[in-house]
């Protein structure tokens, strides 16, 4: 059988696992199993406008139970999960959304990153094909230079004393 | 030429540096309401000091009014109190909104550390909260003579905050009665 630590550490662990996780404690189920589910995905959608990083589904805060409640009541008067969702962006302003609207003042936000992706990595095209440029024997010579090379280098071919 | 192009990293420093320093004036618990330009939501609720009767939405009607959000368990609301109470003896309008509370005891709250509201009523559900966009206590709405909310402040009101929220108040005493 296992050691004593061994065994102190395991029933220690099933100890912690048996005090499963459980978001927050609803005291009604809601009256159908289809409506328990929109229920639990709005949660997950909206914020809490207390604790401004928490959606309504984690917060203990007392007003996020209050519109839990509100999200519940809303559901079994029969509204759509975007009429819940609007009733509280009317309330509380676009704010309590955790995932925003794409409309014209959010552009910035969905978009930024990505076309700042795009820019940085045509900055990184442009540079390494600036650097990738094929660096020629001559490689700074005018056009004037260039002339005089190729004379210099015909002439030593033709004749010459072969004296550098 | 090409020497202004070695430039550019440098210019897109500033830029990013000038986003980011107005970036840290800014509040990011800010939530600026959604209730702005938008009248007090309709409701029906006790008059906490005379039992029996009821407060509606026209108590905002003709007079510029602070909508004080305030209840005896919220600590900060204790703290602003005092500058309630001398608000309302300069002349300044203001009606409280018992918020989640328990009638006894607020009650006994505005005995011991005075009455600065006109009227108050209570809102035991927080229902009325909710469609107020409240999310917690002190919050205070600047409602104008039409009953319209001009500025909300989440917080405590005190004298630095009043000298903005002041001069809105001031300016909305100016405007005529619809």
């Amino acid at each position: 059988m296992l050691s004593p630590v061994l065994r102190t550490l395991l029933s220690l662990l099933l100890l912690l696992a048996s005090v499963s996780a459980v978001a927050v404690i609803e005291i009604a189920p809601l009256s159908s199993a289809e409506l328990e589910a929109r229920y639990r995905e709005l949660l997950a959608e909206l914020r809490c406008p207390k604790c401004q990083n928490q959606n309504l589904a984690d917060s203990d805060s007392p007003i996020a139970a209050d519109l839990r409640e509100q999200v519940r009541a809303l559901l079994e008067e029969g509204k759509s999960d975007d009429e819940v969702v609007a009733y509280l962006v009317d309330r509380y302003g676009d704010f309590v959304r955790y995932r925003p609207a794409v409309q014209s003042n959010t552009l910035v936000l969905w978009f930024g990153p990505a076309v700042l992706g795009v820019l940085a990595l045509l900055a990184i095209v442009l540079v390494v094909r600036a650097y990738r440029r094929p660096r020629s024997a001559t490689p700074d010579l005018s056009e004037a230079e260039r002339r005089r090379l190729q004379q210099l280098l015909t002439e030593r071919e033709d004749g010459g004393s072969g004296n550098p | 030429m090409s020497n202004l192009k070695l430039f550019v990293p440098f210019f897109v420093f500033l830029a990013l540096a000038l986003v980011l320093y107005k970036g840290l004036e800014k509040d990011p618990n800010e939530l600026p309401s959604a209730l702005i330009g938008r009248p007090v939501p309709a409701f029906s609720l006790p008059d906490l000091l005379n039992p029996g009767q009821f407060v509606d939405e026209s108590v905002f009607q003709g007079e510029v009014t602070l909508l004080n959000v305030w209840a005896t368990w919220c600590p900060s609301c204790r703290v602003e109190h005092p500058f309630l109470v001398d608000l309302a003896n300069q002349g300044v309008r203001i009606v409280g909104m018992d918020y989640k509370d328990q009638d006894q005891l607020a009650r006994d709250w505005l005995e011991q550390l005075g009455n600065p509201y006109a009227v108050t009523f209570t809102d035991a559900s927080g229902k009325l909260g909710v469609d107020l966009g409240v999310f917690g206590a002190p919050e205070t709405y600047l409602v104008d003579r039409g009953g319209v909310i001009r500025a909300k402040h989440v917080g405590v009101v005190n004298e630095q905050v009043w000298e903005q929220l002041g001069q809105t108040y001031r300016q909305l005493l100016l405007e005529p009665a619809p």
